[in-house]
């Protein structure tokens, strides 16, 4: 990482403003200014993510709950209760499997959006249109819209599957279903920004790599498999690792679509968060939770750095 | 990473040489106009819906040509009755907000770390890129719990002040301060301008194209932020629009006619902003996806 810090050459202009005794009062202000420039987002920073981070691990060792009864330090208590809770474990597993079914599409089907869209046919604003414009939409509005299209006796998509003689799907309310419906409503709604970045970086590939292989003779299914995926390599890397991210914190479609359900197969572990917190007042538990899947997200992120660099270093 | 010819290569088509009506070519751009039609046909559909009539919305499935035919009823209805025009008035007060305080804050703070080598500048940069990872829905027991202590809770400052900050876009604005040569702030500071006078007048001004990605990259989701405003906020009065929607879903049950409209309605803003800002949104995006790495 480069750092830009010019000491040197703000001494020298300190001194000739004139203004100061030296390098020591040079060092001086520019420790003033330094903090006056950072303390806007710093005072925010502390005020809104540090303190409910220490406070949030304080709650997780007391009971603390809405009425404030037991509200003193319990030590790991919540802790093993979550570890022995299987609707903890259900939650994390819906979570996993969500990640795992929601990115693999999410990487590849982008990827191929990208390179379909890169090949310079007629009509590139529209289909840049089409497959961005859903990123656009709050997840109420997704929700709304896929609600609809998934009901049963009204919905567009048991609607056409009728024209074709095939039963209605329970899309929501079948258990084996659900979570399926879940994914595919989150691929149209987020597919949009992967694709863009595949595309911004379909684009930075220099066209002579291109000439240079058409002469060797490569066709192009060659060249996309000998050039433009070995390219994107950084980016692919990249956007697995948004993605597991994302997918990781999955809440609000799966909320307003099922609620979880049905029976739970399709509870995130943040919706389990939400509801130990704010339906069950259990503040104390909820944080324990937080902080075990926090956990999760810290192995997750230190996993994929490491891969990424050995990638790159090799 | 640059991303300017994403915005440029509109034009582009095929590449010299290439027979642009090849069979290949062809079957290339059906897949893809099935593929953009699929996307667009829950746009369609909802469209659709929301100029029927109830009765006919909830009557049958696909039906071009209704017994009540077509008409704006179902907006008309949801525009007069329902809370609409407030929550988007909601959004767009908090989204404002959020986005002004977010670029502010954070270009100051990238200046800082990019051109002042002040005292505890290292630990508070390593902590501000510690955060990054931290997801802010799991802090959101214990941020609710301080919002009543503060007594926030169903206000406008409690909906925006803990989406006002970034720490990711910190680290973006110091890394794009970083490449702007010192040489340029250092003409102005022998002239006798202070910091904030060189960083508004000299630095600002080089910087537009990316604090415009930052300000679209963060009004974006603030504008569409679900679980935070839903948390905070209890007072139908001061929802944000995607948490209001949320209310008329289970309010409106089977109005299938007004639920379309009324999300039409929340969707259209954004959409027509980025019709008529696509590059710049496109690039703004890019650039601050690739920049979060």
């Amino acid at each position: 990482m480069s750092t830009a810090i010019d000491t040197p050459t703000d001494v020298a202009v300190e001194v000739a403003q004139g203004n100061g005794s030296g390098a020591a009062r040079a060092k001086r202000d520019q420790t003033l200014t330094g903090w006056a420039f950072a303390a806007p987002f710093t005072v925010l920073f502390v005020l809104f993510l540090v303190v409910p981070a220490i406070y949030g691990l304080y709650l997780s060792f007391t009971g603390e709950t809405l009425t404030g009864a037991n509200s003193g330090l319990i030590g790991f208590a919540n802790y093993t209760e979550a570890l022995q809770d299987p609707d903890m474990w259900r939650s994390l597993g819906n979570t996993l499997w969500f990640t795992l079914l929601s990115t693999i599409p999410l990487v590849l089907l982008s990827l191929a959006f990208a390179l379909l869209v890169n090949l310079g046919l007629p009509g590139r604003w529209l289909w840049r249109l089409s497959f961005f414009m859903p990123y656009l939409l709050a997840s109420t509005v997704v929700v709304l819209f896929w609600a609809w299209m998934y009901n049963p006796k009204l919905g567009l998509i048991n609607g056409v599957l009728a024209e074709f003689g095939i039963a209605p799907v329970a899309w929501l309310q079948d258990p084996n279903v659900a979570m399926i419906s879940v994914v595919l409503t989150t691929l149209w709604w987020t597919i949009g920004f992967n694709f863009l970045l595949y595309l911004a970086a379909l684009q930075n590939i220099p066209e002579q790599q291109f000439e240079a292989a058409a002469i060797d003779g490569a066709g192009k299914w060659r060249q996309l498999f000998s050039i433009v995926i070995p390219q994107l390599a950084p980016t692919t890397a990249l956007i697995v690792t948004l993605q597991i991210l994302a997918s990781l914190k999955v809440f609000d479609q799966i909320y307003m679509l099922t609620n979880g359900g049905p029976a739970g197969s399709t509870r995130s572990i943040v919706q389990y968060i939400y509801e130990s917190g704010f339906t069950g007042y259990r503040f104390g538990y909820s944080s324990a939770i937080s902080y075990l899947f926090f956990a999760i997200i810290v192995l997750v992120s230190i996993a994929q750095y490491k891969l990424i660099n050995r990638r790159s270093a090799s | 990473m640059s991303t300017y010819s994403l915005a440029r290569g509109i034009k582009q088509t095929h590449k010299p040489g290439e027979n642009p009506w090849s069979v290949s070519r062809m079957v290339a751009l059906l897949i893809l106009a099935f593929l953009a039609a699929t996307w667009l046909v829950p746009f369609g559909w909802a469209v659709l819906t929301s100029l029927k009539s109830e009765a006919d919305a909830g009557a049958s499935t696909i039906d071009l040509s209704p017994p009540d035919g077509f008409s704006f009823e179902a907006y008309r209805k949801v525009l007069t009755a329902g809370d609409i025009p407030a929550w988007a008035w909601n959004s767009l007060i908090t989204s404002v907000a959020i986005t002004f305080i977010t670029v502010a804050t954070s270009a100051l703070a990238g200046y800082a770390f990019s051109r002042l080598d002040f005292r505890g500048r290292r630990w508070l940069y390593a902590a501000i890129i510690a955060a990054i990872i931290i997801p802010p829905q799991l802090l959101i027991v214990p941020l609710f719990r301080q919002m009543l202590a503060f007594d926030l809770v169903d206000t406008y400052w409690g909906i925006i002040l803990p989406q006002a900050f970034a720490p990711a876009m910190v680290l973006i604005l110091k890394r794009f301060f970083d490449q702007i040569p010192v040489e340029l702030e250092d003409a102005a500071r022998v002239d006798g301008a202070n910091r904030l006078r060189v960083f508004w007048s000299v630095v600002l001004p080089l910087s537009r194209p990316i604090l415009a990605a930052v300000a679209i990259f963060v009004f974006i989701g603030a504008w569409n932020n679900f679980l935070w405003p839903f948390i905070v906020t209890t007072d139908a009065d001061l929802m944000t629009l995607p948490v209001g929607l949320q209310t008329v879903k289970s309010a409106y049950g089977l109005q299938y006619a007004q639920n379309m409209a009324s999300a039409i309605l929340a969707a259209l803003p954004l959409v027509v902003v980025f019709l008529f800002f696509q590059r710049q949104i496109i690039k703004g995006i890019a650039t601050t996806g690739f920049g979060g790495q």
